[in-house]
């Protein structure tokens, strides 16, 4: 570890004699990274000055996580150039990025449970000779940076918050010069946050550069100095979020240019409502999950209502509580064609007319080891009566498969053919074709054209507005915009849990959608909950 | 790369499970076990091809003998099924030993109750109960895993322990042969009480059917019925089990009920008919031993049938060499031990392979 010279003292980091105020700590000239079927950055220019907080604002899949795992070593640039400090750089693993100096925060922790937060921090050194006096160093960093951390405590005990604060004094071991944080709010209270912003403030004004990243833009706006903003792989904009309004952030962010709804269809508001959902609320069983808060929103036969937000605000809890996964308190917070069933467990609502097409394809919307007809069967049995006195009516299954094979146009060599065997857009097309050949009355889909071909989801979205033209009522739950804009009659979006009213989508701008997405509501601000 | 090694094997993921070496790989392990035995009895002294002889092949060339590889495989073949069904739903029941003593004792139970009745068949009465008993003992795991999350590993292979003190204390107890001369085993079962040999000239009964029935009928569950797709599902992709709303209470319920119940069931064969009385020798570690008839028979009911009747042997040839090569009685247990190492270690290539690397030369 050639950074790690003096750390073997139990001094906080001071500011470095070497830190040149006259060029930047990291420069990134023409960054380009290509996947296969996606660009995911494409000529990136970014300066890193020390002694700065700058932002790294974008949308889902705007290209931020790649070019932090290019920064960290994780990834290898296509093309481009790594500068620090004026030197070029190649970085083919985190450990060179540590080296230099760089350290990260990540989204979600890699700690072990059982053990303490000395015995954590130890597992993560390298060097063992930096594992003399540890407990020794982790109270001292602790104490300058205002990070109280109990060093003796199991981390089974500890909340969020203070989780995140062992691997920061993790990164401050390392006496770092560059520290990334990838959306460090997400899990934390607001009291957690603004004592996390007083200990950035204070690395940064040591002398360490700190690059943030978020898409929460009152949060960049109080934190940060700088801000660069990433579209499609691209940098779109660096600015000074200080003086900027959210409302020009949030156009730079999602772009001006999305497409108006291009189906001709005139949504029916004398239709009969099928499917409401009325004051939903719901604490999230996963550690990292988003609680539901008042959820209301209703969907009319043949309307579409598309669901829009940033991942990991609540979409993946709120498709669990309207598919039946997972249940709401009270019957009567679904109800399904009048039917209250809220109690109801997936197969329940399927016998009411309900279909779900959950957002992962893979062990979850199917099984990967199973044949497209026994996946045809897992939710398809009900509706299409493909099971007899509890006996599988294989004929019937089969001709079932081959039906949504056919007339979804999936690839395959049949309805034999395992599901791990069809390309993730195949699959999809398989698994959206299952259920609407269901016929449902009410079709709540999430994320229906992820990681799916531009054909693909052309033939998806048509299925979808040809579904809504024969009186279903659709939910889609998508981070597409674009998608969302040319689907959906209604649109509504999810942030930190809480859904926005719903509203004509000819009625809403792209800028108001956009600080919905960034959690501002009217004039409440919601934080990470 | 490594660099500085010398040629050397690496282990290369295959990206997807193999079917070929899913069926491959029991029968390796049985071959790499033989091996391994071959060398064990060298070293003791023994003419391995002799040895081997003995253990492998004598059981099998008399009538009896090859009637006993039935009566052992049965309970073997019963209580596998059982497993076999939880197992494919990812349900780890590793206490069917105790399952199987509890079904022994609740049909002792009925057998001593009813011991002077020789107008009608007892033994049939004795079925519901050993079923019953063994339902009953998976049934506490079952319940401690649904209200507290308890892992069903340990707590039903504690209550094995439990099964084995209360069978011990019952024979030196309450039912304890009033004329067995002090010795801890119940009365000998009235005949009404045994059930029916079928073939004569061999120990071959009832319970050998049971098992090519249950055979049967789990082989149907398992791949025409909703229950078994239901299974399936929970063992592959336990969310899509949940967004198909595949309930898995109601199948963990199910998996240690029905694995319970046909341990139980294979218990009260077993003092029904072998043995004729309950002792404490009753245990003989079936129970565990089926646990490697299960994955033996790749968790498929016919596979298990194949897998009982190996381990069965393991058993007639373990008691041969004992008798024949007067190697002690843990060979068996060695023998079992080994296949099922060896088994764990050839079921890696179900999902791997070995690629030879030769430094200086790039890996293709």
């Amino acid at each position: 570890m050639g950074g790690a010279g003096g750390v073997g003292s139990a001094e906080s980091p001071v500011v470095r004699s070497d830190s040149n105020a006259d060029q930047p700590l990291l420069s990134l000239r023409g960054i380009g990274k290509t996947f296969p079927g996606c660009i995911a950055n494409e000529a990136i220019d970014l300066d890193l000055w020390p002694g700065e907080i700058h932002a790294l604002l974008g949308e889902n899949g705007a290209g931020k996580s790649t070019l932090v795992k290019i920064i960290y070593g994780v990834l290898k640039p296509d093309a481009g150039e790594i500068r620090w400090q004026g030197r070029p750089v190649a970085l083919a693993n985190p450990a060179q990025a540590r080296a230099l100096g760089i350290g990260m925060v990540f989204q979600h922790f890699s700690l072990f449970e059982a053990l303490t937060v000395t015995e954590n921090i130890a597992l993560g050194l390298t060097d063992p000779s930096q594992r003399r006096d540890l407990r020794h160093r982790i109270v001292a960093i602790a104490d300058a940076y205002g990070l109280p951390l109990d060093p003796d405590r199991v981390v089974h005990d500890l909340s969020v918050g203070e989780r995140q604060r062992i691997e920061i004094v993790r990164c401050l071991l390392q006496d770092p010069r560059l520290l990334i944080m990838d959306e460090p709010t997400s899990v934390l209270t607001p009291q957690e946050a603004e004592r996390l912003f007083a200990t950035l403030r204070r690395l940064a004004a040591e002398g360490c550069a700190i690059l943030y990243i978020s898409h929460k833009l009152d949060e960049i706006r109080a934190l940060c100095e700088r801000a660069t903003i990433l579209r499609q792989g691209r940098v779109v904009a660096t600015c000074d979020p200080r003086i900027e309004d959210s409302r020009y952030l949030a156009e730079l962010m999602i772009g001006a240019e999305l497409a108006a709804p291009s189906h001709g269809r005139r949504p029916d508001f004398d239709a009969a409502t099928r499917l409401v959902v009325a004051h939903l609320t719901r604490a999230s069983d996963q550690q990292f999950g988003t609680d539901l808060h008042d959820i209301t929103f209703d969907v009319r036969a043949g309307e579409i209502l598309g669901i829009g937000g940033i991942a990991g605000n609540g979409q993946s809890e709120l498709m669990a509580v309207l598919s039946g996964e997972v249940l709401a308190d009270r019957s009567e917070r679904i109800t399904l064609d009048g039917q209250p069933v809220g109690r109801v467990g997936p197969d329940g609502r399927r016998a009411c007319g309900a279909c779900f097409v959950p957002e992962e394809r893979n062990d979850h919307g199917a099984v990967r080891e199973m044949t497209l007809a026994e996946n045809a069967f897992l939710s398809g049995h009900r509706r299409r009566n493909l099971a007899r006195r509890g006996i599988i009516d294989r004929l019937r299954t089969l001709l079932f498969a081959g039906e949504v094979v056919s007339d979804f146009d999936v690839r395959t060599s049949g309805p034999k053919a395992e599901a791990r065997s069809l390309s993730g857009g195949n699959l999809q097309k398989f698994i959206v074709g299952r259920e609407i050949l269901q016929r449902p009355g009410v079709l709540v889909v999430a994320q229906p054209t992820w990681g799916v071909d531009a054909g693909a989801a052309a033939d998806i979205h048509q299925a979808l507005l040809n579904l809504a033209d024969t009186g279903a009522a659709i939910v889609i739950i998508s981070q597409d915009l674009d998608e969302l804009m040319m689907l959906s009659d209604r649109i509504a979006v999810i942030a930190g849990g809480r859904l926005s009213p719903p509203r004509p989508v000819g009625e809403v701008s792209v800028a108001e959608i956009g600080l919905l997405m960034g959690g501002v509501h009217g004039s409440r601000v919601a934080h990470a909950s | 790369m490594v660099r500085g090694w010398p040629m050397h094997l690496e282990i290369v993921a295959r990206g997807e499970r193999s079917k070929l070496w899913t069926y491959l790989s029991p029968v390796l392990a049985i071959v790499l076990t033989l091996v391994t035995a071959a060398i064990l009895f060298l070293l003791l002294g023994k003419d391995p091809m002799t040895a081997l002889k003995v253990m492998w092949l004598d059981p099998l060339l008399t009538k009896r003998g090859f009637a006993e590889l039935f009566v052992k495989g049965a309970p073997l073949v019963l209580i596998a099924v059982g497993l076999a069904l939880g197992f494919r739903a990812n349900v780890w029941n590793i206490g069917a030993e105790g399952q199987f003593i509890m079904g022994a004792i609740f049909a002792s139970g009925v057998a001593l109750a009813f011991h002077d009745v020789t107008a009608w068949p007892v033994w049939l009465a004795m079925i519901p109960a050993g079923i019953l008993g063994g339902a009953f003992w998976g049934a506490i795991p079952a319940f401690l895993k649904l209200r507290f999350n308890a892992n069903e590993i340990l707590t039903s292979l504690m209550l094995t322990y439990v099964a084995t003190l209360i069978l011990l204390y019952l024979v030196v107890g309450p039912w304890k042969d009033p004329e067995g001369y002090g010795f801890p085993q119940s009365r000998m079962f009235g005949d009404s009480a045994n059930s029916p040999r079928v073939i004569p000239g061999t120990r071959i009964h009832v319970g050998v059917f049971a098992a090519l029935a249950v055979v049967g009928i789990g082989w149907f569950v398992l791949s025409k019925s909703l229950l078994g797709f239901k299974l399936k599902v929970l063992g592959h992709a336990p969310r899509a089990a949940a967004y198909a709303g595949f309930s898995t209470g109601q199948l963990t319920w199910l998996s240690l009920l029905v694995g319970g119940g046909l341990a139980g069931l294979a218990g009260m064969f077993e003092v029904a008919g072998p043995i004729g009385q309950l002792t404490p020798a009753l245990p003989t570690g079936y129970g565990f031993t089926a646990i490697i008839v299960a994955f033996l028979g790749r968790l498929h009911p016919v596979g298990v049938l194949f897998g009982g009747l190996v381990l069965a042997l393991s058993y007639l040839g373990g008691e041969k060499a004992q008798i024949l090569l007067g190697l002690p009685a843990a060979v068996t247990k060695i023998n079992q031990g080994i296949l099922l190492f060896y088994l764990l270690a050839c079921d890696l290539f179900i999902r791997y392979r070995l690629r030879l690397v030769v430094p200086g030369r790039k890996a293709a």
